[in-house]
């Protein structure tokens, strides 16, 4: 019975909240509904047997995007929140998304209720992936492709963010003054690498693995950069392109190596998987901390120093 | 009703409201907003689909996408809002280059 209640109340809400982040004309109001509605989304896929998803959403997709989102709200409020941040009234729009909703709805309902999907075959040949949790055994052993390509799309995003803003700022001093966040990010930093390794370990069996353990730590780093403990990794740095690549040539090199010996791309052999699948989870864990720290364009200069430039 | 109809509907229901908030605004990061929205209603489709059955594991298939899509959606906000950072930029300058005055309306709530 609770169990239902539960269920109807996230359900409902999460639409609900979704439309109220529209809806609230004041920007950083959206993103703080916006961080609400991703946590709600986690517990939502906790409820649907899902603590992978639920982890990277806890930690990406609400931690890193809200963080993302509040500093650029930060930066991109000298266009001020005016009447444009308003929805216009589209009523033939309203008329079209409810018909869309409707047949969607019909298909989703209209597929077979009881249905496996693919479960049953990960199943049987998770012995041959070389780890024992599933989700694992999918995104590096059975789908690498996947996961080698959404590498490929992080690298991208990260050198795309940078070629358009190719100035890095410099970080305020006056921020490192303060001993209560100094104080904090001393305490939390070996927290931090103990659960980040954690989560690299873990994946092999249970819910885990370098999503996760990238996210964490690149919390982390914004922490540091947010309080100017540490400057924003510059691409020109050697040691920053390292460990950008690590995770992808490694990943590409386990990948390619089966070649040689007459196997096909990405086939791992089964007795070394288990092995190979935890390099590349390390090396990859590098690389996607690396790649979301590079997202943040450093601290905002103060509003002295900004109103030095003009 | 099963569980994970409820979350579909709900995931469908999410699609649409952030498909209207990506057609009927203007600003930016309201834009950004609407499309992670949107993003997350058909994640949630695909996960509450995954727990088809009620018994036993969830389908491990769709959970490795909806991993895979989570880490992308967060790179294209990424690359969204360095772009609209770019634009704030630029429109600053355009609006303080014939001037040479700072705006008064620039420090609103």
């Amino acid at each position: 019975m609770t169990d239902v209640l539960l269920d109807g109340c996230l359900a409902l809400c999460l639409p609900l909240l979704a439309w109220l982040v529209l809806r609230t004309e004041s920007l950083s109001q959206a993103v703080v509904l916006f961080v609400a509605f991703g946590l709600l989304s986690a517990l939502g896929w906790a409820r649907l047997d899902a603590p992978d998803i639920a982890l990277v959403e806890a930690a990406v997709g609400t931690g890193l995007t809200g963080a993302l989102l509040m500093h650029t709200l930060s930066w991109t409020e000298e266009t001020p929140p005016d009447v444009r941040a308003r929805a216009r009234r589209r009523p033939w729009a309203l008329l079209a998304t409810a018909a869309l909703t409707l047949l969607l709805g019909w298909a989703v309902l209209a597929l077979p209720a009881d249905s496996p999907g693919l479960g049953p075959e990960v199943e049987a040949r998770r012995e041959d992936s070389g780890v024992k949790h599933p989700v694992t055994a999918v995104l590096l052993n059975f789908r690498g492709y996947d996961t080698l390509l959404e590498i490929a799309v992080l690298l991208v995003a990260a050198l795309g963010a940078r070629a358009v803003n190719p100035r890095s700022e410099r970080a305020s001093s006056d921020a490192a003054k303060d001993p209560l966040t100094g104080e904090l990010f001393r305490m939390m930093t070996p927290a931090l690498l103990l659960v980040a390794g954690y989560l690299v370990w873990v994946g092999d069996h249970g819910p885990g693995g370098a999503f996760q353990a990238g996210a964490i730590l690149a919390g982390g780093g914004v922490v540091a950069i947010l309080t100017s403990r540490m400057g924003t990794p510059r691409m020109s740095s050697l040691r920053v392109r390292w460990a950008l690549l690590t995770g992808p040539l490694l990943f590409i090199g386990v990948g390619v190596a089966p070649l040689l010996s007459g196997r096909r791309l990405l086939e791992l052999p089964e007795k070394l998987a288990g092995t190979l699948i935890f390099i590349v989870e390390m090396a990859l864990t590098v690389t996607i901390a690396m790649v979301l720290l590079m997202f943040f364009p450093g601290t905002r200069p103060s509003r002295a120093g900004r109103g030095g430039e003009r | 009703m099963n569980p994970w109809a409820l979350y579909a509907l709900s995931g469908v229901a999410l699609f649409s409201v952030g498909l209207v908030g990506l057609f009927s605004h203007q600003h930016v990061v309201k834009r950004i907003l609407a499309s992670n929205i949107t993003g997350s209603g058909v994640l949630l489709v695909l996960v509450a689909l995954a727990r088809r059955m009620s018994s036993g594991p969830p389908d491990p298939v769709p959970h490795a996408l909806v991993l895979t899509g989570i880490v992308v959606s967060v790179s294209s906000t990424a690359l969204g809002v360095a772009l609209a950072r770019r634009m704030a930029r630029l429109q600053a300058e355009a609006t303080h280059l014939p001037e040479h005055e700072p705006r008064s309306d620039g420090e609103g709530p």
